[in-house]
């Protein structure tokens, strides 16, 4: 070892449950974004409102081809199919989105490593934190135990705000559940406007995917990703000025 | 490096769920789902009743989709006719089979509602509707309690020699009071495009369960022996036979 330096520090970062249900719902939203893709493409077009077809006025129009077939599954134009997977896969998320709160929620880890503390929310504190982001300076050393505020926020935001807005707007688009709780329809304007909202949201979540697996990459890779499987996460050193 | 153990990741899992969406093993596995959702749906929903709108909310437009002319030469004959010659055909396990005109059907009791309309392609329309409902004319049948489904039979045939357009529904489906067979749309008789003289209303299922151009309603207790055995012709095509999501 070189005098003046520390040896590595490894900590265990992440709890069996919050690595499997990871691994579970990485795969699961995938495919579901990409069924969701194959599903829009049967009417590339959103509408605001109780009711919308082609002879009315839309928001957005995608024009032909639609989403192309590598971003969609089936990667073939099948809405049939492509209705199969992303209801079955939409039942496995809400099994596995329950247990991960119920875990998360009573074993602590919500309550631990994502709810921010109100110094962190300090807006020069965010401000601060978002700074050193865009410049690709990430807390390193005893700071990078815990997830940083941006983390935080974007992982609550996900969870809380994202996945029970898809959720709630996709059974909406349900005309069954519709007449059980017709309070939907009021709460989002109209079915086509769930649609809308279902359609926005999930965009929102594919960007997340992006800056997440971004940040994956530029923060080290082989760390992060081993951190996820076995648990095993080694902080990373203080850069030398 | 990472970049394209990536980009090979992810064509590997492409490939993979596109060889998985081709086995009919695993379609019938994804498909599990749909029996799921129908239970809990029917759990959930109970006998509750589809949003009714008012007039105000009506679509400035209710488009035709599917078929838009049957134009076989029985269904020609029978529009040239002002379908004065038509008879909807009641049978199959029922104690009273019946033969119904337009007059006698207008005759009973009717409702009129106004619904949204919603294509398994993503889109909605709100439409007036006026009929009899099915609850109705079935108790004028009579189904034996053998009978399980109510299978309705159209005079169209979406492609030439694939067999007719036909749906089914359940029984709590079928005695719903908002289930019609409906013969006006916007204080109209029904268009043609919108499947004259008489199609189902379910209103909650996805459009392609209001099957157009009615020719015949049967009380079955199997729809196995049906078409291709899937309870419909989209469902025959992979569709799942319960749209109520």
């Amino acid at each position: 070892m070189i005098p003046g330096t520390m040896a590595a520090t490894a900590i265990k970062r992440h709890t069996l449950p919050t690595r499997l249900l990871h691994w579970v719902n990485a795969l699961c939203v995938f495919l579901v974004l990409m069924s969701g893709l194959n599903i829009f493409n049967a009417d590339p077009r959103l509408y605001w409102g109780q009711f919308g077809a082609i002879t009315d006025k839309a928001l957005l129009t995608i024009g032909s081809p639609g989403i192309p077939g590598w971003a969609t599954l089936p990667t073939w134009r099948d809405l049939a199919t492509a209705r199969h997977w992303h209801f079955f896969l939409a039942w496995v998320l809400i099994f596995s989105s329950a247990l991960y709160l119920l875990i998360s929620l009573f074993g602590g880890h919500v309550r631990r490593d994502l709810l921010p503390a109100r110094s962190e929310i300090a807006p020069s504190h965010i401000a601060h934190d978002l700074w050193n982001h865009l410049r690709l300076r990430f807390p390193t050393g005893e700071a990078a135990r815990r997830y940083n505020v941006l983390q935080k926020l974007s992982y609550l935001g996900v969870i809380f705000l994202l996945a029970p807005l898809i959720l709630a707007t996709g059974l909406t688009m349900s005309p069954g559940f519709d007449a059980a709780c017709p309070w939907l329809l009021t709460l989002f304007g109209g079915r086509q406007s769930a649609r809308t909202l279902h359609f926005g949201a999930a965009m929102l979540v594919a960007l997340f995917i992006v800056v997440h697996l971004t940040m994956v990459v530029l923060a080290g890779p082989l760390n992060e990703i081993r951190s996820m499987i076995t648990g095993r996460y080694v902080l990373p050193a203080a850069k030398s000025e | 490096m990472l970049l394209r153990s990536g980009t090979a990741f992810g064509g590997l899992l492409l490939g993979g769920c596109d060889r998985l969406s081709r086995s009919p093993t695993f379609e019938g596995i994804l498909a599990s789902a749909d029996s799921l959702t129908y239970r809990v749906q029917r759990l959930l929903v109970g006998n509750a009743l589809a949003r009714e709108f008012t007039p105000a909310e009506l679509s400035p437009v209710f488009r035709s989709n599917g078929t838009d002319d049957p134009d076989t030469d029985e269904y020609n004959a029978l529009r040239e006719n002002g379908f004065v010659d038509w008879r909807l055909m009641i049978g199959g396990l029922v104690a009273r089979p019946l033969a119904l005109s337009l007059a006698q059907l207008r005759a009973l009791p009717q409702r009129t509602q106004i619904t949204r309309h919603d294509c398994v392609e993503g889109w909605s329309a709100i439409g007036k509707w006026s009929g009899v409902p099915l609850g109705t004319v079935l108790d004028l049948a009579q189904p034996s309690p053998a009978a399980r489904f109510i299978v309705l039979y159209c005079a169209d045939e979406l492609e030439e020699g694939d067999g007719g357009y036909y749906e089914s529904i359940d029984l709590i489906d079928a005695y719903h009071p908002q289930t019609l067979l409906a013969y006006a749309l916007n204080d109209k008789p029904l268009a043609v495009g919108n499947g004259a003289p008489l199609r189902l209303r379910v209103e909650r299922q996805l459009g392609y369960k209001h099957a157009k151009y009615l020719m015949r309603v049967e009380a079955v207790a199997d729809l196995k022996v049906i078409g291709r055995g899937k309870g419909g012709y989209w469902e025959d095509r992979g569709y799942a036979w319960y749209a109520g999501i």
